[in-house]
Parts: structure tokens; C-alpha cells; sequence
């Protein structure tokens, strides 16, 4: 496990300490998790169906009860002074919820009365403005599509100002085009202070918009640091040399090459390389190999590993 | 102390029963005027015994408490279910309320509700019947202990629900069963020495009786003892709701 918590110049929000979650059915969801979040960052929590993320995420949302553990919010304890804490945080859940009495106008002042704001006209009218709610805001939300909910959902977090958005996969079953613009939004609320947590599946999205990200599988903690850190540290990468097609080296090359873990990838010969950043003895000496068993190939390259292929790497090595 | 959200929150239980008002307020009282014509042909003219009270008047008082607590029952109880069916219980979950501040809209709410739907009762029977007012007091005070035990209730009930299947096991095998037996539809003086005693401990008599107290001065019990039963009663109900709230029983895992 790698883990690089907040960065050193950085205070963080969030500060997850050893959190355990057993559900009633005797289901262990988080197992002693512990976890910063740096302040203003755009932070992925990332892990597979199950790992425990939307538990995480519950139990910071207050629908769920921990078992033990404590988080740190900006400070204060997230248990004990609860009603500060929510206060300051803005969570959309991952299941599209809405309320079948109300508009969206109407939906959204609530929010801000709930969370002792007088609403703001002129800041809800933004809201809906960007996140393309405007036209339907007078409609009944039992109008309204599901893109049109999940999007409800988003500006319900973020009407109050919280200084902590949590987005539960906030984009699942919204189109490419739409999807983008609401990064873009959601790239410019980060920019102007207020910390992100988001998970996700789409990993490539992860890894575009997030700065510091968490793998958490079966309710570990199995990777935590800055995006950087992580494709440059955990992320692989690996030679790969064409030869003349059909070829495939011998029982007796393989062995020779073990230490780089030979495999074939779609007709090429893929040798992994220990360092990320191609320390020069590591590429050099798995090409010089490769060159002495197997003569000059008719191509070769360096791959590297992205965020997808270092997330399948670390949850299969947790399922092996 | 989260007023304005307190505020937001009660506005927002009001909003969603008058935004459905054919169904929260004229149908409930549409339904005691058709008892009460019903009950009026039926029983004719005479007195109720032991009182010197026809029924048509003896019936009026108790139906409109009986609308009071039925209505204040819903309207906590439809909330906390239809959100816990769509999921919408998180965003009261999630919201900086306390679970005192949470209980006390609910509940005002269901007060709020109760009393609109005895009021338009009352006044579409006013033209039609001469019915005298007592004791503003008694009738203030058992309508609003009522509708508070009711709406506490509701509360306890829908949060207890997993879905509307369950919850009307508890409003039809339950609720409905101690407001028919709590002397609504007679004087528990036309009962069997033994199931007289048997209403003594249905609550629900003591809020029927005392409000009607107040419309005709006459009852089954002293008004101004049973004070003490539905305040604390009420009062139990308010703790026990906030509690509940408090600890996310069956609403948080």
C-alpha cells in the first residue's frame, strides 16, 4: 500500500480515523479506514462495487451509524458536533432521491432554510443556470428526467455552500456532453475553494480532474496520495518490442526473462519495468535482454500504466 | 438553535398537505359530515342516556376530535413513509437539524392540519346546527394534546414502516380501532361495567371526552383530572419521538 497522506503545505478537511463499519447483518464495510483529505483539493475515492465508499460516505452524510473510529471535519468531530458539521457539507447520494411535492426553485430554497440560510434568489438562479435546470425550474420534479434529477441532486449540495462537496457518482446515467459541462462547472467550484470528494467508475475522469485520490477495496485502504504521486510511484509501466508476426518466444526465454514478467499483449512481447519514471538501468537492461535472446524487434515502445490499469492492478492483488 | 430550518422544515410539512388539499383536508372532513347525517337518520331524535344531550350533538364534538387525530396521524406518519419509500429521508437526515428541532416541526405541522380539518368540519355544520362552545379551554387544550399524541404517533409509526403496506397495518389495526372505542359513537355509560373500564385505559377517551367537554359541559370523566393523563401522555409522546429521532431508529443503518 502506498500512502502519502495530506501534503505537507496543505491542511486538510477531512481527517478519517481508523473507521470501522459492521452492518447488522454482520457485513464488515470499512475496516479500521483512515484517510486525509488536503483542503481545496479535488479528491477520487475510488474502489470497486462494495468496497465501501457509499458507507464512507454515509456515515459522513449522518444515514449511517459508525461502528467506531472518528473524523476530523475542518477541526471539529464529526460526531459530537454533528450539527456544525453538516452544516458546512454538501453530499449527493448516489441514489437519485426526489421529493414528488416540490419544484426545483422550490426544492432548492427549502435546502437553504433546512441549513438556516435565508435562500439566495440570485445564487439558486445560477445553479439551475448552469446546471441546465433553468427551463424545467418551475416544473414538478416528478417532471423531470433522470439526467434532470441527478443534476436537482447536485445543486441541493451545493446550495448552501458547503465548504465539503461529497458527489457519490454524481454522473452515472448522464450524457457525455452534459457530463462534461458538469466537470467543467464542478472544476470551477473547486477552483474557488470548496474541497471535492467524488467517486466514481469513470476512471479516465478520475484522473483528469482529481488531484489526490484513494483506492479503498473490500473496506481497506489500499492506495492514498496525490494523483502525481501515485501514477509516478504505484503506476507501472512496460516495454513492449513487435517482431515479425506469429512470433511467440520459447518455455526457455521466458524463464530467462522472469524478473521482468514477460506476457504477450496483442502480438507484442510486454516486459514490465520496475520504475515509472524510466530509470535508465531498468529499461536499458530489459531491452539489452530482449536484444541478446531475441535480435533487433521490427518496433518497440514504453507504455505506462494509467489510473484504470494501476486500480485493476491493486484490487486484483487484493482479490489474489 | 437551527430556527429558520425549524421553520423551513414545518413550512415544507404544510406546504405538501395543502398542495393536496381535496385529499388532506375536504376528504377527511367530507367523511365525518357523511357519519354524522348517516348516524343522524339513524338514531332519530333521541337522548343520549345519562346526559341530557341529544346524540346529533353528543356525535359532533367527538367526530371532529376523532377527524383531529386521524388527520394529525397522517400527516407525520405519510411523510416519514413516502420519504423513506423514495428515499428522501436522507436530505432531513443529512440537514443541521436537531432531533428536538425535528420533532417540533413534524409536529406542529400535524397540529396545523388537524386543526384546519376540524375547523372546515365545524364550519360547514355551523348553518345547520346550534352547537355551543363551554370551554374554549378544555377544547384548545384536548385539540392540541390530541393532535400532538396523534402526530407523535404518526412520527413513531412511520419511522417503525419499512413501506405504506406497513404503515396501514398500523393506521387500520391500531389507530383506528382505539379512535372507534373511545367513545366517539356513545357514551361509555351505555357499556358493560366491564368494558368501562376497559376505555378507562384508551387514552383516546380521555382526549374524545375532554374535548367534547368543552363543546357541551358534559362527559364520562372529570375533564379537568384527565388533564394530567393527556398532558403527560403528550408530553411522553414528544420524548419518546425525539429519542427515536435522536438515535436514527430504523431510519439510519
Amino acid at each position: 500500500m502506498s500512502s502519502e497522506t495530506a501534503g505537507t503545505s496543505a491542511a486538510d478537511i477531512l481527517n478519517v480515523d481508523q473507521l470501522c463499519k459492521v452492518y447488522s447483518n454482520g457485513k464488515q464495510a470499512l475496516n479500521s479506514v483512515s484517510l486525509s483529505v488536503p483542503e481545496g483539493s479535488f479528491f477520487a475515492l475510488l474502489g470497486p462495487n462494495g468496497a465501501g465508499k457509499s458507507t464512507l460516505i454515509n456515515i459522513m452524510a449522518d444515514t449511517v451509524v459508525p461502528t467506531s473510529g472518528s473524523i476530523d471535519f475542518l477541526g471539529h468531530d464529526m460526531f459530537s458536533e454533528r450539527l456544525w458539521c453538516k452544516g458546512n457539507i454538501g453530499v449527493v447520494p448516489q441514489e437519485v432521491a426526489f421529493d414528488p411535492f416540490f419544484t426545483p426553485r422550490e426544492v432548492l430554497s427549502m435546502v437553504c432554510g433546512l441549513y438556516g440560510q435565508k435562500p439566495d434568489m440570485k445564487w439558486i438562479n445560477d445553479l439551475l443556470e448552469r446546471l441546465e435546470l433553468a427551463r424545467h425550474a418551475n416544473k414538478n420534479t416528478r417532471q423531470l428526467s433522470g439526467g434532470m434529477r441527478r443534476r436537482l441532486l447536485v445543486a441541493q449540495a451545493l446550495v448552501h455552500r458547503p465548504r465539503l462537496v461529497v458527489l457519490d457518482e454524481p454522473t452515472a446515467g448522464v450524457d457525455v456532453e452534459l457530463r462534461k459541462r458538469l466537470w467543467d462547472y464542478m472544476r470551477e467550484i473547486n477552483a474557488s475553494g470548496t474541497t471535492i470528494l467524488l467517486t466514481t467508475h469513470y476512471l479516465e475522469e478520475a484522473e483528469e480532474l482529481c488531484d489526490h485520490v484513494a483506492i479503498i477495496d473490500r473496506g481497506n485502504v489500499i492506495a492514498s496520495s496525490s494523483m502525481k504521486k501515485l501514477l509516478h510511484e504505484v503506476a507501472g509501466s512496460y516495454l513492449w518490442l513487435r517482431y515479425r508476426d506469429g512470433w511467440v518466444p520459447g518455455t526457455a526465454d521466458i524463464e530467462a526473462l522472469s524478473e521482468f514478467n514477460p506476457r504477450m499483449l496483442e502480438g507484442q512481447l510486454c516486459l514490465t519495468l520496475s520504475r515509472m519514471d524510466l530509470q535508465q538501468s531498468t529499461f536499458h537492461h530489459a531491452y539489452e535482454s530482449a536484444l541478446q535472446r531475441f535480435g533487433p524487434p521490427l518496433d518497440a515502445g514504453v507504455c505506462q500504466e494509467d489510473l484504470e490499469d494501476v486500480f485493476l492492478r491493486l484490487t486484483r492483488e487484493q482479490i489474489i | 438553535m437551527n430556527l429558520r430550518g425549524t421553520w423551513t422544515l414545518f413550512r415544507r410539512e404544510t406546504h405538501r398537505f395543502l398542495k393536496v388539499n381535496m385529499q388532506t383536508i375536504a376528504a377527511p372532513a367530507l367523511t365525518a359530515i357523511l357519519y354524522l347525517i348517516v348516524f343522524r337518520y339513524a338514531m332519530g331524535d333521541r337522548q343520549v342516556p345519562g346526559m341530557n344531550v341529544d346524540y346529533f350533538t353528543f356525535l359532533i364534538p367527538g367526530l371532529a376530535m376523532m377527524t383531529m387525530l386521524q388527520n394529525a396521524f397522517a400527516n407525520t406518519s405519510s411523510s416519514i413513509v413516502i420519504g423513506k419509500v423514495m428515499n428522501v429521508h436522507i436530505y432531513l437526515l443529512m440537514a443541521p437539524l436537531s432531533a428536538m428541532e425535528m420533532v417540533m416541526a413534524f409536529l406542529t405541522a400535524a397540529v396545523l392540519r388537524a386543526v384546519i380539518v376540524a375547523t372546515v368540519f365545524l364550519l360547514v355544520l355551523t348553518p345547520f346546527v346550534d352547537l355551543s362552545i363551554h370551554h374554549f379551554g378544555l377544547i384548545l387544550v384536548y385539540g392540541v394534546c390530541g393532535s400532538i399524541i396523534m402526530g407523535g404517533m404518526g412520527l413513531i409509526g412511520g419511522m417503525w414502516s419499512e413501506n405504506f403496506d406497513s404503515m396501514s397495518m398500523v393506521s387500520n389495526f391500531i389507530i383506528l380501532p382505539l379512535t372507534f372505542l373511545s367513545g366517539v359513537f356513545y357514551s361509555i355509560e351505555q357499556l358493560p361495567p366491564f368494558w368501562q373500564q376497559v376505555s378507562h385505559f384508551n387514552p383516546f377517551f380521555y382526549l374524545i371526552d375532554g374535548f367534547r367537554h368543552g363543546f357541551l359541559g358534559v362527559g364520562d370523566s372529570d375533564p379537568w383530572l384527565s388533564i394530567g393523563i393527556v398532558a403527560g401522555f403528550a408530553l411522553a409522546t414528544v420524548l419518546t419521538c425525539w429519542y427515536l429521532w435522536r438515535i436514527g431508529w430504523r431510519l439510519k443503518e
